[in-house]
This record gives structure tokens, sequence and C-alpha cells, in this order.
């Protein structure tokens, strides 16, 4: 039996969730993006103290210093839902897939000069801990944050890292010839070469910090904020200069993310900012001290990798970064 | 050309390596301080590296196929509400299972969502720790495919449009909610048990299977397509609850007895908050496909039964009270009915009194005791209704304090009398439905003496005021539109509306 | 009751040859259809081969591939390139 849906009056009742329609100001169509998002979290009337930490609930807004009047200001400017997110992040892969195979099938890895390609396991294998740290600082967001804006984007985030840390794994098998040797040899380095120990220290630091929002601002803004430029930036044209142009098309997925992670990172951090001056002051607090941290912590990374240009290109990362945080609200 | 000269490396060994050399053990800071909470259980682990992983997917496995399933999803959400899929359902009272799917479930997989990321931050072992991430991302998918799913539905029906002020304030969906509050504010030991085996590997088939199946037997499309949808992630997230527990049992012999007691409770817990599936099957569903007692003979009895011969090796035993649990499937559903049926006034969804078909079903699937036990009460209900005085049980009802169900439910071996415990804990009285639910809460009694119990809420006038319209109103339920019967609601109106017209037009 | 493991997997086109190989595969497998999903019970053990999946869709079937079509399991799994394996008592 079919119906004649013309001949049937199917007008809604509504448009959205009575919710929703409350932060639109009227019962009108809402995307996607606020139906999966907004007033997901329960807010009132949990019913018992976890036993890890009864001092909270564990949805609770004190787990960070930074107050918000509502928690859905902190809107992501990407409007990532779970749907998009992976359809997003499956085509971005689908490329980097590509850019493998290609390079694999002509070897292109084998034009870099052995010099630097001891440079390569020295300065960037290792950041796949580096990024394993970045996700772990995510979960942290994720499970500690508050309301669903912005745990669903910092899980996003996890995995965006977990990702990344294996697109790195991949290049040091690729760069091994196959097995997983490199990687043995630039976890090392991350442990014991002087070179990383600045990082490795903040970012242990960053692990225990008990504010997730400071650890947002320290990983994402900060860290991320300086580490992404200098490596995927100035590292690289350096690497030019030694045949590894090969290179470069392998870390694409991490140039083009990171160009996308940093708009949701500035759109939350303008939008603390904003709210009040004990944030603003709070904020840049935080940033004063982590960026000195990280300007201290990349500088023998630096030199290793750049030797007498490792000056410039770490005052040009962090005037960089010291002019977006600036246009962010924050206090220099 | 240059020679072949790769090493191709096989799934697991190429998982292993990009995934298990991630982490390190810190030194500037203190392990312990990294990892402050996956100690004070008492589950003592020797050796992280013995953790099997059982998937291997790497995160950009995951995106390939999580996102081809989000796009199929997705392309069936969009054709559904182009064509009006509503109309295609059995008929409208179908709705009112989505209804409590959405205000009771909906928000669980939220919180699903936020305890694997703590999982996925806290656990020591980087195996379960990324597939707990990767379950929090499932979480969050099941989350927002229900919520867009459902959204097409609350375009036209009543009762969806507040389900979160509701889950954090509605009498029956401090069942839920408590449930998965308890999971979350528990130790990540007592969570991985509690949710992902108790819950997702002994359970949870019980809810996506044969009700998704109901769905799709009821024609809601949308509803069959995000059920097994996310019902797809479910293979990885019962994987994990099972490598937990075994990973548990062969790490350490002083694990045995704390597993044991958290598998006993959490089987409890979720046998009682399945009841409310339970009814959505046997009285929600127009058109049936399983009765909850097979359900529970296939997923329990048969599944559980081969899972803990499994388990047996390891010491573990069937839980506690997995034979009353199993006689109680003869009549949950029965009797959470008749609880929502007295009390409908205050229900975020309507109700209705079995057909004399939808009756003849339920004897035949229940033969040891619908007919001696519930026809009567519901063949008395029909009469009273016939005359104009349908029943409304005004007194607000005793919740038990664990599992927060009225006290409706009968003593096990005599279903004409109403179980009832109670016990005192620091000067108090507490009341029970049960030896599980008595039991559970005398093992813990600092964190259940503190359930936040909607009754007692609103005795202490905490919900609005003492009268029942303002309750409701605190509940953000409109009265006569998303709550009382089937018969007479706006939702009856236009789904009658919409059927003459079909009427007709079929000529 | 000797320890039944058992694959429910959705009943579309895409499961359609995954079930086809399982239900070839393993000669005891008990195929029970419901509304939209199959479940497959077998006693003890119950394979997935991606050869047999593969030449009946006339390409490289991952044995990842599963989650697409995948609702539920009973049983303990391993997974490598060839094979999918549900038993107990692994
Ligand atoms: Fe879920
Ligand atoms: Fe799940
Ligand atoms: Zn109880």
């Amino acid at each position: 039996m079919s119906i004649d849906i013309k001949t049937v009056n199917v007008e809604p009742k509504r448009q959205t969730f009575a919710h929703v329609a409350r932060r639109l100001g009227s019962d009108k169509p809402a995307s996607r993006y606020e139906e999966g998002v907004f007033d997901v979290q329960a807010t009132k009337h949990f019913h018992y103290r976890p036993l890890w930490g009864p001092e909270h609930w564990h949805f609770d807004e004190g787990r960070t210093a930074i107050g918000m009047e509502d928690w859905y200001l902190f809107k992501d400017p990407r409007q990532l839902y779970y749907g998009t997110y992976t359809i997003a992040r499956a085509n971005m892969h689908q490329t980097t897939d590509h850019n493998f195979a290609f390079e694999e099938k002509r070897d292109m890895l084998a034009n870099i000069d052995p010099a630097w390609r001891e440079m390569i396991v020295g300065y960037l294998i290792p950041l796949r801990h580096y990024e394993w740290g970045a996700n772990m600082n995510a979960c942290s967001i994720s499970d500690a944050g508050y309301g669903t804006a912005i745990t669903s984007a910092a899980i996003f985030t996890a995995g965006d890292r977990l990702g990344i840390a294996q697109i790195l794994s991949r290049i040091g098998i690729v760069l091994g010839g196959g097995d997983g040797e490199l990687l043995d040899e630039a976890k090392q380095q991350w442990m014991e070469a002087d070179a990383w120990q600045g990082v490795r220290k903040a970012v242990e630091d960053s692990l225990v910090l008990k504010d997730w929002f400071e650890a947002l601002l320290a990983q994402f803004l900060v860290m991320d904020g300086m580490i992404y430029p200098l490596v995927y930036n100035h590292f690289d044209t350096e690497g030019q200069r030694h045949g590894a142009a090969a290179l470069s098309m392998l870390c694409e997925f991490m140039v083009d993310w990171s160009a996308e992670h940093n708009r949701w990172v500035d759109a939350v951090v303008k939008v603390a900012a904003k709210e009040s001056d004990e944030n603003q002051a709070l904020l840049s607090d935080w940033y004063g001290t982590w960026r000195d941290t990280m300007t201290e912590a990349l500088a023998p990374l630096a030199s290793m990798v750049m030797a007498d240009a490792a000056e410039a290109a770490l005052r040009d990362v962090h005037q960089q970064l010291d002019d977006r945080a600036a246009k962010l609200g924050l206090s220099i | 050309m240059t020679p072949p000269r790769k090493k191709k490396l096989n799934l697991k060994k190429r998982y292993e390596l990009m995934t298990r050399g991630l982490d390190w053990e810190t030194s500037y800071q203190k392990m312990d301080d990294v990892f402050p909470y996956d100690t004070f259980e008492g589950i003592k682990i020797t050796d992280w590296s013995k953790w099997e992983d059982p998937f291997r997917l790497t995160m950009d496995a995951y995106w390939k196929y999580q996102g081809e399933k989000e796009r199929k999803l997705y392309a069936v959400l969009d054709s559904f509400a182009q064509n009006n899929g509503q109309l295609g359902i059995s008929d409208a009272r179908y709705v009112n299972a989505i209804k409590l799917f959405l205000t009771g479930v909906t928000p669980l997989e939220y919180q699903a969502h936020r305890h694997f990321a703590h999982l996925g931050r806290h656990i020591r072992g980087v195996g379960p720790r990324v597939a707990a991430q990767m379950q929090s991302l499932d979480e969050l998918r099941h989350a927002q495919t229900q919520i867009h799913t459902i959204s097409h539905y609350n375009k036209y029906f009543d009762g969806f449009a507040e389900f979160p002020h509701m889950h954090d304030r509605v009498w029956y969906l401090s069942v839920p909610k408590s449930f998965f509050d308890d999971a979350c504010s528990a130790g990540p030991f007592e969570f991985f048990t509690a949710i992902s085996f108790a819950f997702e590997y002994v359970l949870t088939n019980l809810l996506f299977v044969p009700f998704m199946s109901g769905a799709a037997y009821n024609g809601d499309l949308a509803t069959v397509t995000f059920g097994f949808s996310a019902q797809s992630d479910e293979a990885r997230h019962m994987t994990l609850g099972i490598e937990v527990i075994k990973f548990m049992l062969e790490q350490h012999p002083d694990n045995l007895p704390i597993v044991q007691q958290w598998v006993d409770k959490w089987f409890w817990r979720g046998h009682k908050m399945l009841g409310l599936v339970a009814m959505m099957m046997d009285y929600m569903l127009p058109k049936r496909i399983m009765s909850w007692k097979e359900a529970w003979e296939i997923y329990f009895t048969e599944a559980g039964g081969a899972l803990f011969e499994d388990l047996s090796r390891y010491g573990l035993r069937v839980p506690k009270y997995a034979d009353i649990a199993t006689d109680e499937a003869e009549h949950i559903s029965h009797q959470n009915w008749s609880i929502f049926y007295q009390y409908t006034q205050a229900a975020g969804f309507h109700t209705w009194l079995p057909s004399d078909e939808e009756m003849a079903w339920l004897s035949e699937k229940y033969p040891n005791t619908f007919d001696k036990y519930y026809r009567p009460r519901f063949e008395m209900w029909r009469e009273m209704e016939a005359r104009g005085e349908r029943f409304y049980n005004n007194a607000l009802p005793q919740l038990c304090q664990t599992c927060q169900i009225p006290m409706g439910y009968t003593e096990p071996g005599d279903p004409t009398r109403i179980g009832f415990r109670s016990t005192e804990y620091a000067g108090e009285r507490y009341h029970f439905c049960s030896d599980g639910c008595k039991d559970i809460f005398e093992n813990e009694p600092e964190k259940f003496s503190q359930a936040w119990l909607p009754v007692h809420q609103i005795f202490q006038g905490n919900c609005g005021g003492a009268e029942l319209s303002d309750v409701l109103e605190w509940y953000h339920m409109k009265n006569g539109t998303d709550n009382m019967d089937y018969t007479g609601s706006p939702d009856q109106k236009q789904w009658d509306a919409w059927q003459s017209v079909r009427k007709r037009v079929a000529g | 009751m000797a320890g039944i493991v058992s694959i429910t997997l959705q009943n579309n086109d895409e499961a359609r040859p995954v079930i086809e190989s399982i239900l070839h595969d393993n000669p005891s497998a008990n195929a029970n259809y419901m509304p939209g999903a199959v479940k497959i019970d077998c006693p003890e053990r119950l394979v997935v081969k991606a050869e047999s999946v593969s030449a009946r869709i006339g390409r490289d079937w991952d044995p990842q591939e599963i989650h697409l079509t995948i609702v539920s399991m009973g049983g303990s799994l391993d997974e490598d390139d060839e094979e999918l394996v549900l038993s107990w008592g692994a």
C-alpha cells in the first residue's frame, strides 16, 4: 500500500529539540552539529561521588579554574560531529596512503643524504612519543572537561594524535626498510638524547596538571604552537637542502591537520579569555610560563637540526606564537 | 628498479610497532603520578605487556571503516526524512519505545564516551588504553547518531524534545542514570568489569539485537540502521570486555575475589535496568519478534552459559542470583509495564493496556505466568477504563535504594507477594527490592546511601513543588501531551489522521 | 553444552558473501534469521576465511572489513591477515 504523501498533512510539530531551540533563540531547524552537541552532557543530580576523587562529581565545572557562564560557547568552528570527523579524516588519510605508496614504489626516501637520514631519526621519529603525550592530554581534556562541545572535540583530537603518531611510526618503518629498528633507535633518543630532554620533561609535567584547561593551553596552544612550525616548517625547509623533499609529502597530513586544529584551539582560547578578566589573567599567566619553558626546551633540538640557523628559527616561532596569542586576547 | 628488499610486516607485528612502543616509563614525573587511578582498587597487574590486542585497528583503518559506516547511515537517515519514513511504521504506539530509548539510553552513550576517555587516559597499559580511546569515540558516535536519527521523530511526536533535561530529573530515568553514575564513579577496573564485561559482553545483546530487529519489523528503518550500525562497534567493545576480565584473572590470583564481586554486582544491576527493555519488547513493540524471556534464554542462559563455562577455568563462577534473574524473566516485563500504567500521569511516554490479540501472544509466550498473574490485573484495569474509572496510582512509590525502581517486584518463588528488604546504615534505614540490591548496598553503603532518589527529592521539595503539576513542570513534561495514555493523546490524533488519508488513498 | 560460539551479522548485500563463506567453511554452523540480521551459531570454533569471501566478491577482502557488518559475537576472537577465528578457551 503506497501513501500519497501530498494528501497527508505531515507538517512538523517542531523543528528541533527544546534545549537546542532555547540556544538558537527560537524553534528553527538546527544543524547536526548543534543537535549532536548542545546539552548532551548531564549537568545535575549526580548520584555518587567518584571513589577516585570525591572532591568533584564526575562531570564538574570545578575541574578547572577557568569559569564560564555557558560552556557551549566553545563551539567548534569546524562543526565536527562524529560523522563529519571520521569522513574528513578518512579522506585526509587516503591522500597520505597514496603518498606512501607513491614513495615506496620509487624508493624515494633512499635519495635522502645518509647523514640527514640519521637526522630524521633524531628529530622526527621521536615525535611519535610527543604525539602520544598529546594524545594523553587530549584524553584528559575529554575526560575532565565540561560540556560536550569541549569533550567531543577533545576526543577527536586524541584520535588525531594517535593517528599522527602512527604516521610517524610508519615513516620510521619505511625509512628503516620495513622493520621497527629505527623506532627503537628513535625511542632511545626520546629517552636519553640531550636534544629531547627538555621537551620530554615539559610533556611529562603537562601530564600531571590538575587543571584540564591549563593542559589544553599548554599542549594545544603552546607546545603544538611551537613544535609544529619548528618541525614541519623550519626543519622541513632545512631538509630540502639535504634531498629530503620526499619526506615533506609524508608529513602533509600533519601540516594540513595542524592548520585545522589551530582554528579550533584559537576559538576555544579566545572565548575563554573574553569571558572574564580572571580567565584572561589566568590564561596569560599559563601562557607565559609554558612558552618560556618550551622556548628553553626546544633550543637544543633546534640547534641539533639547524645549527647556526637555530636561534633565528626559534625566535621566529616564538614571535609567531606571541602574535597569535595576542590576537586571542592574552597579555604577553 | 630497486630490487625488492622490503620486509612485509604482518598485521600483528605492524600493529605492535605502530602502537605498543609509543609509551615510555616517565622519569621527570613518577609513573604513579601520571597514572594515579589504576591501583587503588587492589587489582594487581604484574606485566602489562602480556595484554593481547584482539582487534588490531590502527587509527587510519578506524577512520576508514567508521567513515564508511557513517556515510551509509546518514544516507539512510536523509532518505528516511525526505520520504517521511515515520508514516511507514507499524503503529504510532511504537514511537513510545523510542522515547524511552532517547531519554534513557542516549545520555548513557555520552557518559560512556566520557568514561572511556578516562580509561583511555588513565590505564597504564597501552593496548587497553588505545582500545578504550576508540571506544570513547564510538560511544560519542552512538550518542550522536541516536540523536540524529531520533531528531526526525522529534519533529512529529511528543516526548522527545526535552531529553537531556528529563534524564537529569525524571523518576524512572534515574534508574539508568544512577546505573552509569555508579560505574563512572568506580575505579577503572570496576568500570571495565561493569560496562565492558557485564553490560556489553553479557547483557547488551538483549538490548540491541532483538530490540533493533524489532524496530526493523515495525518498519522503523532509521532506528534499525543506527542500531545495527552502532552494534557493529560492539564487537570491539565486547572483545575488550572479555579480554580485560581474562587479563585481570591471569595477572594475579588475588584479583579473583574482587572481580567476582564486581561481576555479581554488575550482573544484578544490569538485570534490573534491562527490565525496562523487557517491557519495551513485550509491551511497546506493536509487532513482536521475540519475547523477553526468549531473548533471555538465547542471550543469557545459552550465550552466558558458554561464557561462564569458559571462564570457570580461572575460578570465576556464574554471577550470584543468576537463577533468580532467570526466574524473574517470566515476570519482569509485566510488572514494569504495570508500574508505568499506574503512573502514566508522570511518564514521559504514553501507556496502554494490551489488546486481546496482544494478551493472547503474552499468554503463549509466558504460559507459566501471564494468565495466572497478569492477565487478571490487565482485564480488571480494562473494565475500570470501560466504566470511566481508569486506575491511577496517586501515592508516590517507595524506591529501591540501589536500583531505584519502585518496589513492585515480587518474591522469588511467590509472585503474589511484593519483595521487600531493608538494612540499617549510620543510623538510617534503607529499603531494597531484592536480596541482590541489598547485598550491593551492604558492600558499599557509603556510596549507595548518597543516591539522589527522585521520590525522596520530591518529598523534600526539591522538584518544583508538592503537586503533580509542579513536578511535571519541573520535569518539562507537558501535561496531556507528553504523558498519559496513548488513547486520546495528540500523537494518536495525528497518527489517526495520517491513517485515515492512507485508507482513502488505498481506496 | 559444548561451548557454542556465535557471530551475528547484518543481513544485507554487503554481508551476504561473508554469511555464505561462513556457512560454507563451517559445516556445523547453523544460521538463525531475524529481521535485519542473522545469528550464526557453531559448536567450539567458527572461522571466517578471507580467501573464501574474496572468491565470492571478486576482490581482496580484508578481515577487518568485518567491522562494517558485524552485529554481535560470542566467544573469544583472534584476527590475522588471513582469517578471523572465534573460539572458547583461547
Ligand atoms: Fe554504545
Ligand atoms: Fe559499546
Ligand atoms: Zn533494587
